[in-house]
């Protein structure tokens, strides 16, 4: 394979799925809209009754808010990656497979698509920080995106494994429903690592999706908040802990793509 | 054009998707332009345009996207592209219709879209999956015209697999297969004289009783397909009045004479109908008279 056609392959999935999901209103309004009535609706819920030791002026709807970025972009991802199962049987992305560029060309191409997508819906709920109690000048951008950016990557490629994986959307929902959504229940963004039970905190410490709400965490609010909450280490591991999830889940989605039956 | 003829289940649709490099072979070997090719056939595919048996373009962008994405996954690029997709618009009859989103288009008009897609980067092989499935007859004929106009064009070789007779015949040569097996492959010409001379076909209340009356008395290999009485005989035109007079008054229905098929030859090679009917027929009218069911 040449190099050309690989980037070719990557360029044009790439480009298909940014112009797909700005030509669906419905999914584009949902995606705008659905992370804000879930941290509005569940961040004002649990208001009055939350309390962190030690991080008393901290009310839910700012603790809740990493949390919900993150649900930003891991159902960015899942929509995105979901539309693969019908499409590889008998869509386009059939074409593309039977076209020039490699497989791995086409999973590089896919989880472009997706973490573009992803980060543009992020990058949407971010406007809501001021109300989020966060100071805007206080956040540390670079770490935001640097961990918003590998952990959209983990989960496209994840779900990309998945869905390559799988025959059937259901198949991939209910896969979706005992591994993904759970990831994102366990992953200290509903509730804080520090006082789970032993099993709770065992699965929410060896959960990828805990590293992307602690380093959201800590590029928004600093080191002091993420350490209370749960963060283990005062040096920014998460990022690279996300890193190698997100090289182990490409690999995942690549070898899957490969399987030529 | 070579053709791959084979009821469902055959295994066309495998050779196809091999070729394309979506499936590994579990035996034999893939030699294009001389070179036998490691899969997952790489030279191969770079050069091959490919139509599938179900519409593969995306619903939500529009015929000329549809095109310019498929004409950049090839290489093809800058204005050479713009070009080439107006070229194979027109040739198509959609150039007014470029960018509308093919979603409400008709099988018939994707289809098109999708032959046209699969010459943009003016591929030499052109591999076709049952390509008119699903499409009535009017666009059948539209698509093979344009088939047949484009070979001569762009100087194209064809492979395309098939289930249906008159879509075969369309071929210079053809390859029979059933069950996973090649049965034979020759010219359509030559496939034809497989089955001695013509065919007689039978409507009768009961077929296989008349079948056993026809091989005792008239000798003949009569056999029943499809609830009918079929009988291959070198002159079948001598063979009517002799049927008549052996079967008692009535018991025919109605009887067809005809040159053979590539569908007689398929049943001539395994005793088993290609396929019970040809997915575009029409149904057979049935007349009802008062008082009668």
């Amino acid at each position: 394979m040449n190099a050309a056609a690989e980037w070719a392959t990557v360029r044009v999935l790439w480009a298909r799925d940014v112009k797909r999901f700005f030509r669906q209103r419905s999914r584009v309004v949902g995606a705008l809209l659905q992370p804000v009535i879930f941290w509005l609706v569940i961040g004002s819920g649990f208001r009055s009754s939350f309390r962190l030791p030690g991080m008393e002026d901290l009310d839910y709807a700012q603790y809740f808010f990493p949390g919900v970025l993150a649900m930003v972009l891991l159902f960015s991802c899942i929509y995105a990656t979901v539309t693969v199962i019908d499409d590889k049987a008998q869509g386009f992305l059939l074409a593309v497979m039977a076209g020039p560029g490699s497989r791995w060309a086409l999973v590089m191409g896919k989880c472009a698509g997706a973490v573009s997508i992803a980060l543009m819906q992020a990058a949407a709920f971010l406007l809501l920080l001021p109300f989020a109690g966060a100071q805007v000048a206080g956040v540390d951008w670079f770490y935001l995106v640097t961990v918003m950016l590998v952990s959209s990557l983990a989960m496209a490629a994840a779900g990309l494994t998945m869905a390559l994986w799988l025959d059937s959307q259901p198949a991939y929902l209910a896969l979706m429903s005992v591994v993904l959504i759970p990831a994102w229940v366990l992953s200290g963004g509903l509730f804080p690592l520090k006082g789970a039970g032993p099993v709770l905190s065992a699965l929410m410490t060896i959960n990828p999706m805990r590293f992307c709400v602690e380093g959201l965490r800590r590029a928004l609010y600093g080191d002091g908040a993420a350490l209370t909450i749960g963060s283990l280490a005062e040096t920014r591991y998460e990022v690279w802990v996300l890193l190698w999830w997100a090289l182990g889940f490409v690999a995942s989605a690549a070898w899957v793509a490969s399987d030529r039956k | 054009m070579f053709g791959v003829l084979g009821p469902n289940g055959a295994g066309k649709s495998t050779v196809l998707r091999i070729l394309m490099g979506l499936w590994h072979a579990q035996a034999g070997s893939v030699t294009f332009q001389g070179a036998r090719l490691p899969p997952p056939y790489d030279a191969l595919r770079a050069q091959a345009g490919v139509v599938f048996q179900r519409a593969t373009l995306d619903d939500l962008l529009t015929a000329r996207e549809n095109l310019l994405a498929s004409g950049r996954l090839y290489g093809v690029r800058g204005p050479r592209l713009n070009e080439r997709v107006t070229e194979l618009l027109k040739v198509a009859g959609l150039v007014d219709r470029a960018d509308e989103r093919v979603v409400t288009w008709s099988g018939g008009m994707k289809r098109r879209l999708e032959l046209m897609r699969a010459l943009l980067h003016r591929p030499k092989l052109l591999l076709m999956d049952e390509p008119t499935s699903g499409l009535d007859e009017a666009a059948f004929r539209t698509f093979w015209v344009q088939v047949s106009r484009l070979r001569m064009q762009e100087g194209l070789s064809v492979l395309v697999s098939t289930h249906r007779p008159d879509e075969a015949q369309k071929c210079d040569r053809l390859t029979v297969l059933d069950e996973g097996k090649q049965l034979v492959t020759n010219t359509t010409a030559v496939l034809s004289r497989y089955v001695g001379g013509d065919v007689v076909t039978l409507e009768v209340e009961s077929p296989d009783v008349t079948a056993a009356v026809l091989r005792a008395s008239l000798k003949v290999d009569a056999r029943v397909v499809d609830n009918t009485v079929r009988i291959e005989h070198p002159e079948g035109h001598a063979l009517i009045p002799r049927v008549f007079e052996a079967l008692d008054r009535g018991t025919v229905k109605g009887v067809t004479l005809r040159p053979p098929s590539l569908a007689d030859v398929f049943f001539h090679l395994t005793g088993r109908a290609l396929s019970s009917r040809v997915s575009n027929e029409p149904e057979p009218m049935t007349i009802r008279t008062e008082g009668q069911p």
